[in-house]
């Protein structure tokens, strides 16, 4: 069978390419799907880790969980950045540097 | 099991793949559209983790839901930020990018190296599962099994987890008004 290390070192890599885009892009939606990145290689491991729980299924369990999370997450940041655009014509982050009042 | 190895690094090529032209791409749309291939192949990597139901789910929810909603965001937010990322300089490395290249990589290696420490191959829990026979096998079916253990044991988490998804979703519909006067 596929060992648990080699998910685990591909979950690594999928979460520092996400960390990349996070930190590098100038865009709040390719932050978002960096941000999304992580979101994936971390519920990657709670599901490798869940084969060996076949009685609870607690990394099944809490990967499905993870989803409707991460499913959150999206539909109220992407309304943040529809709300931003509309009151500064920009989603470059590093732009947005006073409140709206 | 062999041939299960062969599927294992096709497909974690074909994420990795596709996660660099993600974050490498300098068209949005592209990046976007390469991110479902990303997605798709994480889920090929569900199945062979033997987790058919949150294969599923990962196909229905991020690909048929979170990445529509991305389009459409994008699609919401105008012309003017396609612009902005089409400004930028086509270098092959961009020297603004360093540091963040330098992080991630250093990240990378910092994990690698706890990877090597840990060496999850030979954890206690994971022996006395697998001496238990506590391991999923590719022949059993596990969905009957994850729906009696979400209204049972996972109740509570069940029901938090709900109710903070409509919490969420009525925020999110409030925020993405339009304001009506004012």
């Amino acid at each position: 069978m596929i060992s648990l290390s080699d998910f685990l070192l591909l979950s690594a890599a999928l979460f520092c390419i996400g960390l990349y885009m996070v930190v590098a892009k100038r865009n709040a939606i390719q932050i978002l799907i960096g941000i999304e990145l992580m979101l994936n290689a971390a519920i990657l491991n709670l599901v490798a880790f869940g084969k060996y729980d076949k009685l609870n299924n607690s990394g099944q369990v809490f990967a499905l969980f993870a989803i409707v999370l991460a499913a959150a997450v999206t539909a109220v940041a992407l309304a943040i950045i529809l709300n931003v655009y509309r009151q500064y014509k920009t989603i470059d982050p590093s732009k947005i540097n006073n409140l709206g009042d | 099991m062999m041939l299960v190895k062969i599927m294992f690094y096709i497909l974690a090529a074909v994420a990795l793949g596709s996660a660099l032209f993600v974050a490498a791409s300098k068209n949005l749309v592209r990046s976007v559209f390469m991110f479902f291939v990303t997605l798709f192949a994480l889920a090929g990597l569900y199945v062979l983790a033997l987790a058919d139901f949150v294969a599923i789910t990962q196909i229905v929810i991020y690909v048929g839901g979170i990445l529509v909603l991305i389009l459409f965001t994008f699609m919401l937010s105008g012309r003017e930020t396609l612009d902005a990322i089409q400004q930028q300089k086509s270098k092959l490395i961009n020297l603004n990018k360093l540091p963040a290249i330098v992080l991630a990589v250093l990240f990378f290696v910092v994990m690698f190296i706890v990877l090597r420490q840990a060496d999850v191959n030979e954890l206690d829990w994971v022996k006395v599962a697998v001496a238990e026979g506590n391991v999923i096998k590719p022949d059993g079916i596990q969905i009957e099994n994850i729906g009696v253990n979400l209204m049972t044991s996972y109740l509570l988490p069940f029901e938090v987890i709900s109710i903070l998804l409509m919490i969420a979703l009525i925020g999110a519909a409030h925020l993405s008004r339009k304001e009506q006067e004012a």
